[in-house]
Order: C-alpha cells, then structure tokens, then sequence
C-alpha cells in the first residue's frame, strides 16, 4: 500500500514539530526518516500510524483520505524503540495478540492463531522460546517479537520507531540485515526512523533526510549521500571538514578570509602529500595518527590553525610514511560547495 | 555460618544489617507473639477448645473476617477505580483530593468511629436517609463493613497508584494498533499490569481490617452473636481477667489470618512472579500478616 502525506503540520504548543511536510511512500518500498533528535521524524511516523493527529494536512493510503481514522482503525504495524511487549504474556500470547482480539465474527480459530504464531516464530527465529516471558529475552530477541507481532495482523504498513536504538553495536548490525533481509520475503511497504545515516543509507531502498520539521531532501541512499541537495544533507550524511572559500572562474578556492561559501570535504577526499599541486590546496601540521582499522585517520592542524580530518589507505599511509608533527600538504580531491545561505 | 549465606557484594555491613533485623523483629515482633502462644499454652486442649469454638467466638470470626473480606473487596474495586482517576485524569482540586485517600490513616481510629456512628446513626446525615428505605447501617454488620471499608481504603489506592503511573503509554498504543479496543486494552494489557499490586492492597486492607478496633466498636453496637468482632472478644475477656482465654482466642485469630494470608500471597505469587519480580511483593506480605497482632492491641 502507498503512503502519501500532503502538507502535515504539528505544533506542541510553540514549537513546530513539523512544518508543512509532503512525502510519497510508493507501494512496497522500504524507506527511511533520518534525521537528528527533534527534527520531527518520530512525529511524522507516529502521524501515520494514527497515533498522533496532525493540525492540519492529511495522511492516505492508497489515494484514501483516512486522517480521521485511528490507529485501530488504519491497520498499521508499528515497533516501538522500547519493544512495548506485553510483560505478562509469553512470547506467544504477545504475538497472539492483536488475532486474539478481533471481533468474534473475524477472529481465526485457536489453530489457526497457532499455525500463524509457530510461522511468524520461525520467521524470527525464536521457535524455541515460545513459552518465555519477555523479560528473560535478550534486547534483539525482544525487538523481533515486537516485530512479528506486529506482523500478525498483516498489516497494510509497518511502522517502525527507532526499532535498533536501544539495541548494541553488534545485534544492532545483525537486526539490520535481517530486517533487510524481511523486507525483501515480505514486501510490505515499511517506514523507519532513525537518527543513524549509516543505518538508513544500509537499510533503506529511499531516505528522506529530515531537519527542523522540513523534509531536506529524498531519493535512493546513493542520491542523497553523493548528491545532496543542502549542506544540511552534506553534513548530516558523514564526517566532514567545512571550510571558508570562494569559486573564481569555476575554480574553487580555500580561502578562510571569504565569506561567500562554505567548502564540505569528506576526510577520505583528501589527500596528503609532501608536493603541493593544483590550485586548491593548504599546508597542516600532522598532530595525532590512528592507524587501526581498515583507514588510518590522521588529524591535522591547518595553517590558520583549525582542526582536520583526514582519512588514508593503510598503502598510502605506508608509502608516505608519516610521523607526527610533520609538515604536509593537504589536498582536496572533491569538494561540495554550498552558498553561505545553506542551499547550494 | 554466615561465610555461606554472605553474598558478595559492594556494600559494606551484611552481618550487622542482618544481626540489626534479626534482633529487631525479635524484640518488636516475635517476643510478644510468643507470649501470647505462651499464656495460651497454660490452657489444657479440652479448655483451649472450649474458648475458641464457643458459639459466641465463632460468631465473631464470622463477622471479623467476612466483614474484613467484603470490605476489603470494596476496596478492590473503588482502590483501583480512585487510583485510575488520579493518575489518568487531571481535575480542578486533584491534590487535595489525593492526599484526602490518607486520612483515614491518619485519623485516631476512635475518632473515626465516632463520626462514622454519627453519620450513619438514625438520625444522621447519611443514616436518615438510609433508615427510611429500610436500611439500618449503624449498630448492625453493615456498620461494621462500613467502617472496615473506611480504614481500608488507602492501600488499594496507594500500592496500585505508582504502578499506574509507571506504565508505559506505549503499551497501550501498542495495543490499539494491534487493533485491541479501549476495553480489551484495559482487560488484556492494564489490568494484569496493575494485578499484584491490587492484590498487594487488598491483602493490607484486609489485614488492617481483620486487627481493627477502635473505629469499629461505636458503629458496631457489640451485641454478642450478632455485631461483636474478635478483637473486641479479646478485650472483653482481658477485662473479665481471663488472660489465657483472651490469648486462646487471638491465637485462634492469629493462625485463621496466616492461613488466609498465605493463600492470598501465593495467589500474588502465581500473578506477579511470571515476571520475576517476587522479592518486592515479600515484604508486604510480611507486613500484612503481623498487622492483626499489632492492630489487637491498638485500642487500648
């Protein structure tokens, strides 16, 4: 089912939650809310679901008006950050749940609800664990219980808040890719928020970047994080260095006397090198070196005295060979230029 | 022997803490119980059961606990309705309201006796009212039941009061997006939620009432076979200067009230300890059943 909101605004009493907001949902997709606390996302979700009612605007599925309808009524799955299980029901009870309470005349008979548990348990891969209580589960096995109760009722649209958030690195990792790895058997068109851009840019087949209320930008992960629309965007989907520049004649400048723009350069689209070349480049002074990882990260003093980032292969750190406290030159490979206003 | 139940832990002063309880609830508690096992012990069997099964203390047992347990219900029911109130709505004058549910903890309970024989006496504010549909309250077992009500009814309200307030609203728009109505929200998620600590409550509200005296004596009448309670027995027999009879009969009183509260708390046990939170419904259990042993002497 699709999901169109037109023109959504919320206030809680000053202040704007969300400000005019248009998002399409096409059937069957997977699409993520990211965006930093407080940049409405939560309330724009929990608008779909029903859960809240918005000042004015509407929310459809499938072309229908049903702002009016409440959460009862627009049978949507939602998973809450904080599982929301029912603690005196087994694994089981809770999953039963919302089969257990449809009117009489639609509710499945006991084997029925039996059959449709014991499947939805294998899907999560918690067969075993039926009789359990929620309270003797792990954090990622309470979340896919949430998750498959949600799915009992097959709903027409999953909702999901923050579904990983309070979960650890690892399980966290694990979630996402079986979530992923959901979506694609199930294919029910699915909403996520979160506020982690490498979760939404992993997971999501579109992310709508939110800030302030306003939806910034929307496309596949790809479009956002290689062309995004704002600084904003820019910012938000990575580690950057932000510097002051000018563009002369299509040449872009570093220039921390101007005004006019502001220059965002990933740490890994820069280099460094000990010969300055091209137009663009400054000098740094090499102040710390971590080379763990995959990347070695290299932070840098530049020649007006701001911090750097700066990230390299372990063979190129390795051909460098570069100690602390060394004059370099630094080199931008691609930078993002945005006027000062904000937009580009 | 203390090395074996010592666990480990940060906190400094097990064996004093242990030694402090230990030495305390003897003092407070178990000496004075035992005294009373003591006395009565002085009474062969054939005496002993002539005291407890005499027709007049049997008819006080029934009105003491039957009176404590429908008052205790009543309890149940408003507790949790008032309880619901306070948290869930907000009102003009809730905080006086709220910190009116402690008053009957706090009025001497002579005190409230004497008001609640005043307004429901014949020709009382409520009693007047009451005697001309034909309902006596004063001075009949209705009497007693209202007044055990009265001293009962801050403990369902305040053990559930909390508990209400720290649910999560979540699961219950869990609930109403699983397509559950406001009624099998409130049956299903809810109510089992806030079951141990009713039960908690309940099980206070009925121990305070089964010990209570002296709010009950002036509405009660205490007319022997029909509107006498066992607490008021005892003192009558102490005054007679039968001390061992007084004893026979709080004994008798104590193991009917440990039973009964056994049964209940194993009752919480099977609702709250699937969640594996029994440690904190123990105390109150502890606390409830020593309550009719203290509450005999609180009259006086």
């Amino acid at each position: 089912m699709s999901i169109e909101v037109r023109g959504i605004t919320k206030r809680f009493g000053q202040f704007a939650a969300l400000d005019n907001v248009d998002l399409d949902i096409p059937d069957g997709q997977l699409v993520a809310l990211l965006g930093p606390s407080g940049s409405g996302k939560t309330t724009l979700l929990r608008i779909i679901a029903g859960l809240e009612f918005a000042d004015c605007g509407t929310v459809q599925f499938d072309g229908k008006d049903i702002s009016d309808r409440t959460a009862r009524e627009r049978r949507v799955g939602f998973v809450f950050q904080h599982y929301a299980l029912f603690r005196h029901m087994t694994v089981f009870e809770n999953i039963a749940f919302g089969l257990r309470v449809r009117p009489r005349k639609f509710r499945p008979s006991e084997e029925q609800i039996r059959a449709k548990v014991e499947e939805l348990l294998r899907l999560i891969q918690l067969q075993n664990q039926a009789r359990r209580y929620p309270s003797q589960l792990s954090g990622g096995q309470r979340q896919r219980v949430a998750l498959a109760r949600a799915l009992a009722v097959e709903p027409s649209v999953l909702l999901l808040d923050e579904p990983f958030g309070s979960l650890d690195a690892k399980v966290r990792q694990e979630l996402r890719r079986w979530l992923r790895q959901l979506h694609d058997e199930v294919h029910i068109t699915s909403v996520f928020v979160t506020h982690d851009q490498e979760e939404a840019l992993e997971v999501a087949d579109r992310v709508a970047v939110m800030n302030e209320g306003r939806i910034e930008q929307v496309g596949s992960p790809d479009d956002v994080y290689n062309h995004p629309a704002s600084s904003f965007v820019y910012n938000f989907l990575g580690n950057v260095n932000l510097f002051h520049g000018r563009v002369d004649d299509g040449t872009t400048y570093i220039d921390e006397s101007a005004s006019g723009h502001l220059l965002f350069v990933r740490p890994h689209l820069l280099e460094i090198a000990r010969q300055p070349s091209g137009p663009t480049y400054f000098r740094a002074t090499t102040k710390h070196i971590n080379s763990a990882g995959p990347l070695v990260k290299v932070e840098a003093v530049t020649e007006w005295g701001a911090p750097v980032h700066v990230e390299l292969s372990q063979e190129r750190f390795h051909a460098l060979q570069l100690v602390k406290d060394e004059a370099v030159f630094i080199i931008p490979k691609d930078i993002a230029v945005f006027e000062k206003s904000g937009n580009s | 022997m203390a090395v074996i139940f010592k666990q480990k832990s940060i906190l400094p002063g097990f064996g004093l803490a242990l030694g402090f309880t230990m030495f305390y609830l003897s003092l407070i508690v178990l000496i004075p119980l035992s005294a009373t096992f003591w006395k009565t012990s002085t009474l062969t069997w054939h005496q002993f059961w002539h005291v407890v099964a005499s027709p007049r203390a049997m008819a006080s047992y029934r009105l003491s606990f039957g009176a404590s347990l429908i008052g205790a219900f009543i309890n149940l029911f408003f507790g949790v309705l008032v309880a619901w109130v306070l948290v869930r709505y907000s009102f003009p004058l809730k905080r006086l309201f709220d910190s009116l549910i402690d008053l009957p903890f706090a009025l001497p309970t002579a005190v409230a006796g004497i008001a609640l024989t005043t307004v429901y006496a014949p020709n009382g504010w409520l009693g007047r009212p009451l005697e001309s549909i034909g309902v006596h309250a004063a001075y009949t077992r209705l009497g007693v039941t209202i007044a055990l009500t009265f001293i009962g009814l801050p403990f369902v309200v305040r053990t559930v009061q909390p508990v209400l307030g720290d649910l999560d609203k979540e699961l219950e728009e869990a609930a109403a997006s699983l397509g559950a109505g406001r009624w099998q929200t409130f049956t299903r998620v809810l109510l089992p939620a806030i079951l141990p600590a009713a039960i908690t409550g309940f099980t206070m509200a009925f121990a305070r009432a089964v010990g209570e005296y002296g709010s009950v004596i002036f509405i009660a009448g205490n007319m022997p076979m029909r509107t006498e309670i066992t607490p008021l027995l005892i003192i009558t027999r102490l005054q007679e200067y039968d001390y061992a009879g007084a004893t026979a009969i709080a004994v008798a009183m104590l193991v009917v009230s440990f039973v009964l509260l056994l049964a209940i708390n194993l009752l919480q046990r099977w609702s709250s300890g699937r969640r594996g939170r029994e440690s904190s419904q123990e105390s109150a259990f502890l606390g409830a059943t020593l309550k009719p042993v203290l509450g005999r002497g609180e009259g006086q």
